[in-house]
């Protein structure tokens, strides 16, 4: 758990005082991943900067696991904490493995040891140890560079983390593939961490809380859905964007929208019976047919149904496209523009059918949290 | 390739030219003349080594210290006035040093190698200097951030580093140094300086030769000394040289 409690950052310039952070307070639970996000200069890198003392907080106190750091040993302090700068910082002089060692060495670890945790955190960042350990820091590029910048910080196993634009240097790709390890890692690792970003779309999907900044002030502390949902003023509204309703979509997974029960009929079912059962459940268009695995094999169409007698094996359509479990909204609402559909068959892990989502169900709850607090404005009033 | 072709052309003729040279030695028995003075050679090429190791090695003893502690944030304010002075000094003549410390020091080995010093250490503290200012303030915040202390930020990241550019300032500083040892001959040192001058005041051409084909080469070899130990020595990841 990292606490802040009025932290405070006045710079003294030629120019007069620029307060950088004002008056900060905030917490992060333990075991989550909490964004810093604004616009620049407002005050993130400094706020990060002054919880490992690399810039001295001109007033407030900074709290981790509940104890104020105020009295710890500069050094102490920092080698509990996982810090990877904005621009990577590996030490040229010194090998892959070297740079990652750094750390546990600090603490005394025995050589063996080191030397293991090195390999298994090459593989924990998807590089591979012998090709790159005994590599210096020049001979790698920059998303490798950066990969080994998060390694290093993360060799001795701490349990707080500070990465100030961690992947800012990485083509969106990359950034991507790089984001989904990372919180696979972070699945298991459940470190506490302050992740400072400037894109909205890294903030949504990485925050647990986002934490909004402009010049200095801390203006709105969230999960990212009561954001989106709820921006507190024009500022953070207009900083989200027009489109951050579609944002939200990124946050919903298929299973939290997914109707279970939906109907079907089998090959060897007659066209009738599934005419009738597309009428049973007020099916305008069409009904999907399923193999004895209940997977999908096929869509039965309305009409065909209508005008053809026969039995359904005979009579079907391809399946256009399929929604999994975990895909998030925003792919399943991308599927259906393009396939011109206006719900999709949901399939697990084995592709089973389980479930139907439909573009109703999204617009729904895109527009519930809308209406609750329209509810509420009326209540108040 | 025109260019390649010159300096091929180029290496022929010094092959060439170096071979006749050869040759016309070789014939008009200068060879045997210089070989006269082999044992006076070997003594001062040991004395002038000696004088180029004593003020050498302690300008470097003297100098990167020097040089780690002006690169101190806390000494910002001093250090730029410092290497200012540092700077001014370098554009005084090496003989000059060497008759102002005759005038304090009086004759003899002291007095050479304080001067010799004098001269040896500016290059190095300026490389050392600039070398540590050069690493970039983002590994230093990462040193720090990571935990390290400020002396093993200085010699776990600072330093190794700075190590190239503080090399080429010790291979600058000390081949000067053994081509300006022949000085400190006229302030009664010894050294190979011995042959050229009193070869020049006796208008004895070979004598001359015998005290500076020496001292050519004693700089020339100390540079390349110095070049192998750099290479081996400076880390491969801040190698230009072993890029
Ligand atoms: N050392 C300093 N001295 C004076 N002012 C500073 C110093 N460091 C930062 N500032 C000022 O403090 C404010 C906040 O800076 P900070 O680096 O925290 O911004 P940021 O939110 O990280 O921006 P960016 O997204 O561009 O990195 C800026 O106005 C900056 O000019
Ligand atoms: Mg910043």
């Amino acid at each position: 758990m990292i606490r802040l409690d009025n932290l405070t950052k006045v710079f003294d310039t030629p120019k007069g005082a620029v307060t950088a952070a004002d008056q900060i307070t905030m917490e992060v639970p333990a075991g989550e991943i909490c964004i810093l996000l604004g616009p620049s200069g407002c005050g993130k890198t400094t706020s990060l900067k002054m919880i490992n003392r690399i810039i001295r907080p001109t007033s407030g106190k900074v709290f981790i696991n509940g104890e104020d750091t105020t009295g710890l040993n500069t050094q102490e302090l920092r080698r509990n904490i996982g810090y990877v700068i904005q621009q990577i910082g590996l030490f040229p002089n010194m090998t892959i493995e070297e740079n990652i060692s750094v750390v546990p060495k600090l603490l005394g670890w025995d050589k063996t040891r080191y030397k293991e945790r090195a390999r298994e955190l090459m593989r924990m960042i998807a590089l591979e140890p012998d090709a790159f350990l005994k590599r210096y820091p020049s001979e790698l590029s920059g998303g490798q560079q950066q990969r080994i910048g998060v390694a290093r910080a993360l060799a001795a196993d701490p349990p707080v983390m500070l990465m100030d634009e961690p992947f800012g240097a990485i083509d969106p790709i990359n950034r991507a593939v790089i984001q989904d390890e990372f919180l696979k890692m972070q699945q298991d690792l459940k470190k506490t961490i302050m992740f400072v970003s400037h894109d909205i779309d890294e903030a949504i999907k990485m925050g647990d809380h986002i934490a909004i900044f402009r010049a200095g002030r801390l203006e709105q502390y969230s999960r990212p859905d009561e954001l989106l949902a709820n921006p507190k003023d024009e500022f953070v509204e207009s900083f989200l964007g027009e489109d951050r309703a579609l944002k939200r979509l990124n946050l919903v997974k298929v299973r939290d929208l997914a109707s279970e029960n939906v109907a079907t009929v089998l090959p060897e079912e007659d066209l009738q019976t599934a005419l009738n059962r597309m009428d049973d459940h007020g099916y305008p268009g069409s009904i999907m047919m399923v193999n004895d695995r209940h997977q999908p094999v096929g869509v039965v169409q309305r009409p065909v149904a209508q005008t053809t007698k026969g039995y359904c094996r005979d009579h079907f359509e391809t399946v256009p496209t399929m929604a999994r479990l975990d895909d998030d909204l925003r792919k399943v609402a991308s599927l259906m523009f393009a396939h011109d559909m206006t719900w999709l068959p949901c399939v697990d892990d084995n592709g089973r059918l389980c479930g139907q989502i439909t573009q109703r169900a999204i617009t729904h709850h895109l527009g519930s949290r809308y209406r609750v607090q329209q509810a509420e404005t009326i209540a108040e009033v | 390739m025109p260019l390649q072709n010159m300096r091929g052309a180029l290496r022929l003729l010094l092959i060439i030219f170096v071979f006749v040279a050869g040759v016309w030695v070789q014939a008009s028995g200068t060879i045997e003349e210089l070989l006269f003075y082999l044992p006076d050679v070997k003594y001062l090429v040991g004395q002038h080594l000696w004088l180029t190791v004593m003020s050498g090695g302690l300008a470097i003893l003297v100098a990167i210290p020097l040089g780690i502690v002006l690169s101190r944030p806390s000494m910002a304010h001093l250090a730029e006035s410092v290497m200012q002075v540092l700077n001014v000094g370098t554009t005084i003549p090496t003989l000059a040093v060497l008759a102002l410390s005759m005038s304090f020091l009086g004759i003899g080995t002291l007095p050479a190698v304080f001067g010799l010093f004098v001269a040896t250490l500016l290059p190095i503290t300026r490389n050392t200097y600039a070398g540590l200012k050069g690493v970039s303030p983002a590994l230093r915040e990462a040193a720090s951030g990571i935990g390290m202390a400020p002396l093993q930020r200085l010699f776990k990241v600072e330093l190794p580093n700075a190590l190239y550019v503080i090399f080429a300032g010790i291979r600058t500083a000390l081949t000067i140094n053994v081509g300006t040892v022949p000085l400190a001959f006229l302030i009664g040192a010894g050294g190979l300086g011995e042959l050229i001058f009193t070869g020049i005041d006796l208008y004895d051409p070979l004598m001359m030769l015998a005290g500076a084909i020496p001292t050519a080469l004693l700089a020339i070899s100390v540079d390349a000394l110095i070049a192998t130990t750099a290479f081996a020595v400076v880390p491969r990841g801040v190698n230009p040289s072993r890029a």
